[in-house]
């Protein structure tokens, strides 16, 4: 009996402990980011302060008012950023999203000459960061007058997505076993009408999150961003933030505003696309 | 329904040729059975009167249409697949109504045909449910239902029953047989099952590596096998095949043992043969069906015995040769007991020892 009371006792403890682990992970993953929404509601000596202040005395939209305000009171043009980083990203994505479908439909489930080549190599492409290409590609895109333009950046984040996306979708769609479209062949469907009322809907959760990932990559993307872009014309909301910085200040507080309205559409898209993860949907149709 | 002619048949892949010019003609109407071991091509045949894959050489005729460059959507076929392949994101209502659908047929059209296969196939109940949340044998009747509300010319079956547990096998195995019953259509149905194969097929495609062994009715097929491997794959337990050689009108087996030649059969002095018998046709004395004109007696030590109620299955030992025999109105049996045998040599088969052909006259 005692043995069994200790035992229960050891396992309710192993399950705090790992409580306590998880909760201390989260902290280490959020405390940042709930630091930087803090910061965007507090005034500037405070976010300053030091020691710091944890428990915030004063909440005010000050920062977000300065930043649309006019461009004398440390405003910027918000909503100009914001309206490229949705275009670039939401270009990009799709058609990053149209490259990996039929990328990655065609790696699993045809065969052909150098198939297993051509997939290292694409994906080789991922190992080479993007940061390095800066430069060749500001002489190419100088050339071709693609620096501050929307469609240089499109251009730039389908390159980088495009592998990731195909080799995602390539693995969603193995999952799909091939007997699906055959039967959907054999009840009166062309090839194209299999692939869009069967595979392609049984393999939406998968490509609902290559598409998230390759968003969330263009939105977020800096280091290229800020070399290609120049302008208010093609200036994403990531390169936005510099604006804050001036010669002798750092304007904390603005910045963190404007990353919030960062985070909040990425935060929304995430959610709205979740539901369409739920995982197992191939899995009954068939058993194999 | 439609009949169904293939004519010389190829498949290869690259240099590979998996079906080596099969010819075959089903009647309308008829439940064929192409049965034969696993990777003999049967898939592959079958696939290729489907649409699914190409044609290497010869013609495929369903009705009266050569069909070798239609799409399988043309051909007006329905297909039951091994793992059923239903769609997960629909319901079985949907599932059951979706070539229909395709067909551009009206609401109230789908609905009926959709309701009178969930009849047929009691389904009804589980119309609003997703195929992962069925079992397997509502599963495969979900992939029947799809294939019959259709009422294509043609049915074909890829091993649709080998998902399932034994006793669910033959329950849906007898489903069919009624289906087919009703419907009358046309079905190919590939098994490697040769139990499957007799219970239902009206003719039977014996398949190796490629090629058509043998065609026939179950029966027919069953009581006169062209070789030893059409004799050994049909039937359970499989035909004993004995080696031995004809003397003096006598067949000696390796161990000297002398059985009479079966009647009907010719052989030049000294031919090589191999004797098959079945286990049906050499039973210990006492525990035999009632003698016939041909009788042989030989003695055998049993080497191990399967009671199997009605029956007990008994292995023993003969020139060399384990032996597979049956015992009616059984009686426990020892190990290393020698029991005297009957064998019906009416029933007996010959092959030739080498090519293994029958040597039937
Ligand atoms: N896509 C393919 N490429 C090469 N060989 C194949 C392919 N599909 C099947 N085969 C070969 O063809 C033979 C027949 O296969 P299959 O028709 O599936 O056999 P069965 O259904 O009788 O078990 C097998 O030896 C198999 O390895
Ligand atoms: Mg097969």
């Amino acid at each position: 009996m005692a043995s069994a009371s200790e035992h229960r006792l050891r396992k309710r403890l192993l399950k705090w402990g790992h409580f306590i682990g998880l909760f201390l992970a989260m902290c280490v993953i959020c405390i940042p980011g709930l630091w930087v929404v803090l910061n965007s509601f507090r005034p500037t000596v405070e976010i300053m302060a030091k020691p710091p202040v944890w428990i915030p005395n004063e909440l005010n939209l000050d920062h977000y008012r300065a930043m649309f305000g006019g461009a004398g009171e440390g405003g910027i043009p918000v909503w100009t950023y914001f309206r490229n980083s949705l275009i670039i990203s939401v270009t990009s994505t799709l058609i990053a999203l149209l490259i990996g479908m039929a990328g990655g439909y065609a790696f699993a489930r045809y065969k052909f000459k150098g198939k297993a080549m051509t997939f290292v190599m694409l994906m080789a492409t991922r190992a080479v960061p993007g940061v390095a290409l800066s430069l060749p590609v500001f002489i190419i895109f100088g050339r071709t007058g693609l620096i501050d333009t929307h469609l240089g950046m499109i251009l730039v984040y389908v390159a980088l997505n495009v592998p990731f996306t195909i080799w995602l979708i390539d693995g969603f769609f193995r999952q799909v076993p091939k007997e699906l479209a055959e039967a959907a062949e054999i009840d009166g469907c062309t090839r194209w009408q299999a692939f869009w009322k069967v595979e392609f809907p049984v393999a939406r959760a998968g490509i609902a999150s290559a598409g998230i990932f390759a968003f969330l990559t263009s939105w977020n993307e800096y280091a290229l961003a800020s070399q290609l872009t120049r302008s208010v014309s093609s200036k994403t909301m990531p390169v936005g933030l510099l604006d804050f910085t001036s010669q002798f200040t750092l304007n904390w507080g603005g910045m963190c505003a404007l990353a919030v309205l960062m985070i909040v559409p990425a935060l929304i898209l995430t959610f709205l696309v979740q539901k369409h993860l739920i995982a197992g949907l191939t899995f009954g149709g068939v058993k194999g | 329904m439609a009949q169904v002619h293939l004519k010389n048949l190829v498949k290869s892949y690259g240099a590979l040729s998996v079906v080596h010019g099969i010819n075959l003609d089903i009647a309308e109407g008829e439940f064929v059975v192409l049965v034969g071991p696993s990777g003999c091509g049967k898939s592959t045949t079958l696939r290729m009167v489907a649409g699914l894959e190409d044609i290497s050489g010869g013609e495929i005729v369903i009705g009266d249409r050569v069909v070798n460059d239609l799409p399988p959507r043309e051909r007006n076929l329905a297909m039951v697949f091994q793992n059923y392949a239903l769609y997960p994101h629909m319901t079985v209502r949907e599932n059951l109504g979706f070539s229909l659908k395709i067909a551009k047929k009206s609401q109230g059209e789908i609905d009926a045909a959709v309701n009178e296969a969930a009849e047929i196939l009691a389904l009804t109940p589980l119309l609003d449910r997703k195929p992962g949340a069925l079992s397997g044998g509502q599963r495969q009747r979900v992939a029947m239902g799809r294939a019959i509300v259709r009422h294509p010319d043609v049915f074909l079956f890829d091993e649709p029953l080998s998902n399932l547990d034994a006793k669910l096998r033959t329950q849906m195995r007898v489903e069919i047989k009624k289906l087919h019953q009703k419907v009358g259509s046309t079905v190919i149905y590939v098994t490697h099952d040769q139990i499957e194969a007799m219970t239902l097929a009206d003719r039977i495609v014996i398949m190796r590596d490629g090629h058509i062994v043998q065609v026939g009715t179950p029966l027919e097929v069953f009581e006169n096998p062209v070789n030893t491997f059409v004799a050994t794959f049909i039937g359970s337990p499989p035909m004993n095949l004995l080696p031995g050689v004809a003397k003096d009108g006598q067949i000696v087996l390796a161990d000297g043992t002398a059985i009479p030649l079966p009647p009907g059969y010719k052989l030049a002095e000294g031919r090589r043969i191999q004797l098959g018998i079945r286990a049906d046709n050499i039973m210990p004395e006492g525990h035999a069906l009632p003698p016939t004109a041909h009788m042989a007696h030989v003695d055998m030590k049993v080497t191990l015995s399967e009671p199997l109620g009605t029956e007990t299955v008994v292995y023993a030992q003969l020139s060399g040769t384990e032996v597979q025999a049956k015992m009616l109105n059984p009686r426990p049996v020892q190990t290393g007991e020698v029991l005297r045998f009957a064998i019906a040599l009416d029933k007996c088969h010959l092959f030739d020892a080498d090519t293994g052909l029958s040597l039937k006259a």
